[in-house]
């Protein structure tokens, strides 16, 4: 099947990862994902994988936690509020460096909110939702193509790091339908020497993120650091868009993204000279490009489908405040084009005074 | 004559015990050990400790050891078993890690008929945190956290989850027993046997729960604590097989050939 077919982002979550190899799916009922978790259960043991309806959501990252430790390439996803509860587990996964793919369908919030497209979790992705100290890549996907491409990436960075990988997308994404191309079945997965087999006949090993000896504990989180170093210098994602005589700069991600584009060639004719900064890996986050660009431009927007949370991070890229504006729409509001171009055409107005 | 005293294979050597003097976890841990050696399973099995006192079992048991969050050990058993069904897997835990936060993860896994088996100690109360009342704690029985004993109608009455488990259609064998006395320790050791021989046969899920003294947290000597296993806990929990479905699942199994 090298052939273009056209998909919803929910199944393209799930033929890319069975592709990538994900031997395991582990998740429970919850809106706008569903078509995810269906998807495995009609193709992921049929492929020779195993799919289990969990169930919560804490029972689904916790198996993930188990299967995973055996070596299999895993995968879970949930929408918002279930993705709070497998914080616990994130956490764990982190703690034993387990290669993990974790799938967020983002709804608005807070509490139960709604079902309708949402970039509220943006803090609690990057910034570690579970407790201690630790970080976790975090990939954003902007079309349904990159769904497939990234869910594909996702599992190998998972593999290269030892370390859960977080596809944060949101309910337009999971439901849109485009065309895509998938990459060919993974052949050759990396062997895990780690992995738990049963002991056969070397030493026994024992998995366990308890470490009561302070000194050791602390060793253990330099040791994480140095890794987490490794991806923030190696892994930083962005897509650059009309930014070569851009004068305003967008940055936005995923549903934003793609509607910032449509904005720009609209305020583009009318000759405002506006480019974008999409970044793809929301952790690590692209702070160089920012930074680099924001010493030429005048105006750094930021879209948000929240209140304000990636905008943070611009701030810290270019640390001038005064720069920057944000327009954000929260709680499952779909920003139109027409909307961020008046907001694109108002800066302008505002830079020429 | 056979030595049979011999230290058991899959048992760490040179290890000092954490667990308190009279403590039921060490005699558990070594049947298990014992057991593991006699099935010949210790080179394919992977074991999962909880969070509570035998936070540290992998300090003991020297095969494969995966530590699970706080009442979750059957879902990370769960996660083992269905990426690696060729293993032996067991999970073990305590009565707050399995009765208590992890109860749906308990209930579930059962329903299931996960082909795993949980080997679950019950000493009534939460031993590492210092002894503050379990689902499992009896009525009026006292703890840090029912200082003038358990009173039903606040604190609601001792859980039987096994009970509940054993009545499940995927449970294929439960039983209780007791570490409170040589009689006690040998009917153990054969529940945990055949309890594993029912996950070797592939026939389904299995549990094991162990009635086991803490003195430290009872506050009793460890002649008491035995003593109470045997005359107080029993009364609330007796002792049996509380369901033995291998029969029927290996006849099912020969009619599906």
């Amino acid at each position: 099947m090298t052939n273009k077919v056209f998909m919803s982002g929910n199944h393209t979550f799930g033929e890319a990862a069975i592709r990538a190899g994900c031997k395991c799916y582990f998740g429970y009922p919850i809106t706008p994902q569903n078509e995810l978790g269906e998807y495995m259960a009609a193709n992921l043991d049929k492929r020779g994988g195993s799919f289990l309806q969990s169930e919560s959501e804490t029972a689904a990252i916790n198996m993930v936690i188990g299967a995973a430790s055996t070596g299999a390439r895993v995968m879970t996803s949930s929408s918002s509020p279930g993705i709070s509860l497998k914080q616990e587990g994130l956490s764990f996964l982190a703690a034993f460096e387990f290669p993990s793919v974790i799938v967020n369908v983002m709804r608005g919030g807070p509490g139960l909110g709604n079902i309708a497209p949402a970039q509220g979790d943006y803090f609690q992705a990057t910034r570690g939702g579970g407790h201690g100290d630790y970080r976790m890549p975090v990939l954003a996907p902007g079309t349904v193509q990159e769904i497939a491409d990234l869910t594909y990436f996702a599992f190998d960075l998972a593999d290269q790091y030892r370390t859960p990988v977080m596809l944060l997308s949101d309910g337009m994404m999971g439901q849109i339908k485009e065309p895509v191309i998938f990459p060919s079945p993974a052949k050759n997965l990396p062997k895990k020497e780690w992995a738990l087999s049963g002991r056969g006949s070397g030493a026994s090993r024992y998995m366990a993120s308890l470490i009561l000896d302070s000194l050791e504990m602390e060793k253990h989180n330099w040791k994480l650091f140095r890794k987490f170093n490794e991806i923030e210098k190696n892994e930083v994602k962005y897509e650059s868009y009309k930014t070569e005589d851009a004068d305003i700069i967008i940055v936005a991600y995923g549903t934003t993204a793609r509607i910032a584009k449509g904005a720009i060639n609209r305020v583009r004719k009318d000759g405002v000279k506006a480019g974008l900064i999409r970044p793809i890996t929301l952790w690590p986050f692209p702070f160089d490009i920012l930074k680099t660009l924001s010493k030429r431009i005048k105006k750094i927007i930021v879209f948000e489908m929240s209140m304000g949370q990636m905008v943070e991070d611009v701030q810290l890229a270019i640390g001038d405040k005064s720069k920057i504006a944000f327009h954000g729409r929260p709680g499952g509001i779909i920003p139109t084009p027409i909307e961020f171009a008046r907001f694109i055409s108002r800066e302008n107005q505002k830079l020429k005074k | 004559m056979k030595l049979k005293n011999k230290w058991p294979k899959y048992y760490k050597k040179d290890v000092v015990t954490h667990y308190c003097p009279g403590c039921g976890h060490g005699i558990a841990h070594r049947l298990v050990a014992e057991v593991l050696e006699e099935l010949d399973l210790g080179k394919r099995a992977i074991g999962v400790n909880p969070a509570g006192c035998a936070v540290l079992a992998y300090n003991y048991f020297d095969v494969d050891m995966i530590e699970s969050a706080h009442g979750r050990g059957t879902a990370v058993a769960t996660g083992i078993k269905r990426a690696r069904p060729d293993l032996f897997v067991f999970s073990y835990q305590g009565d707050g890690d399995l009765s208590a936060i992890g109860t749906a993860e308990t209930i579930h896994s059962a329903n299931r008929g996960e082909g795993f088996t949980v080997i679950f100690i019950n000493n009534a109360v939460y031993g590492m945190t210092g002894g503050q009342m379990a689902p499992t704690t009896l009525l009026n029985q006292k703890t840090t956290t029912s200082p003038l004993g358990r009173n039903p109608k606040r604190d609601g009455h001792p859980l039987h989850i096994t009970d509940l488990v054993a009545t499940l259609p995927g449970v294929v064998y439960a039983e209780r027993v007791a570490l409170d006395s040589p009689a006690g320790v040998r009917k153990t050791k054969k529940a945990i046997t055949t309890a594993f021989q029912t996950q070797v046969d592939d026939l389904g899920y299995s549990i094991v729960e162990i009635l086991s003294p803490c003195p430290t947290n009872w506050k009793m000597s460890t002649l008491d604590s035995f003593k109470w296993v045997s005359e107080v806990m029993q009364q609330e929990f007796s002792v049996g097989v509380l369901t033995d479905k291998r029969k029927k699942e290996k006849k099912g199994k020969k009619e599906k050939k």
